[in-house]
């Protein structure tokens, strides 16, 4: 029987393979957006689970609110990415530098 | 015994999916893997009762986000092969962070803790039981202010995105309408004597 242990251990994994894609495609600006995704995707998936196994809608109240706000993030990242590459021909992380992070 | 697995399919695909996009050599693949994962993520969300949120991961994620991903990646012209350069630079430091970070995740997740004898066995509801209307019951009433609020972040991000891509070309051709109203036949039009 498939418990809540087994569903954790699926958001486990989807969230550390979003952690060494940060790491890895450290430079490609859509691409650790899209680890973003990934990660909270993980989240979501507990937050569901948890939601099931609990017999608590909240749960699934706080998903639609996380699905809200990485919506809204990715719209203004992909239109800040956009206003980058228009101005330095570049979507490579190492040359956001500007600010001398 | 159907339920394990459906359960096995979509975790492991989603879990292969994943792998994919952290590892595609192409963005626009890539993107296609997010897109196969998030099909996988609400198979899950269906098997957990969660209807709504299935086909709204399917509706909002896939037909929308993951569309403007590709939209975005097609309109740059960038040479993604020199972005992976040292793409196993950071192998070492990140895979340790992750599988300690995996192994920690998955010790609590089967430690016990969070299955209880109330929560170990839960049965599936029935059909009389409307997710979406459940849904609707608890957010439009308890969560009303919370939903307000989300509803005031999307509108934000939207005049944000459009005010940050919004230009003026210095080539393009406007029309100025007051000029347009204020014109006379004389400015436009000279009689020739033939």
């Amino acid at each position: 029987m498939i418990g809540l242990s087994s569903y954790l251990t699926v958001a486990a994994c989807l969230f550390s393979i979003g952690v060494i894609g940060l790491f890895l495609n450290r430079k490609n600006v859509i691409t650790v957006l899209m680890c973003i995704e990934l990660m909270l995707l993980a989240v979501n998936i507990n937050f569901v689970a948890f939601s099931h196994f609990l017999q608590d809608l909240a749960g699934q109240i706080f998903v639609f609110f996380v699905l809200t706000v990485a919506a809204s993030e990715v719209a203004v990242g992909l239109a800040i990415l956009v206003v980058f590459y228009r101005n330095r021909r570049s979507i490579n992380v190492d040359d956001i530098n500007t600010l001398q992070g | 015994m159907l339920e394990a697995a459906f359960f096995y399919l979509f975790g492991g695909l989603a879990v292969v999916a994943a792998l994919g996009v952290v590892m595609a050599r192409n963005t626009i693949h890539s993107v296609m893997f997010l897109i196969f994962c998030f099909f996988n993520a609400s198979g899950l969300f269906f098997m957990l009762d969660a209807e709504f949120l299935g086909i709204i991961l399917i509706l909002i994620y896939v037909g929308a986000v993951m569309v403007m991903f590709m939209f975005v990646i097609m309109m740059l012209e960038v040479n993604f092969a020199r972005l992976r350069e040292g793409f196993l630079q950071y192998l070492p430091i990140g895979g340790a962070i992750a599988v300690m970070l995996l192994i920690e995740l998955i010790a609590a997740a089967t430690s016990g803790v969070f299955s209880s004898k109330t929560a170990s066995t839960v049965e599936h509801f029935g059909r009389e039981v409307n997710n979406t209307m459940e849904i609707g019951k608890v957010l439009y009433t308890k969560y009303l202010l919370g939903f307000e609020i989300a509803a005031i972040i999307l509108l934000v991000a939207l005049v944000g995105a459009v005010v940050l891509t919004l230009r003026s070309r210095k080539d393009a051709k406007y029309q100025v309408i007051s000029k347009q109203v204020k014109v006379r036949k004389e400015d436009r039009l000279r009689k020739v004597e033939m």
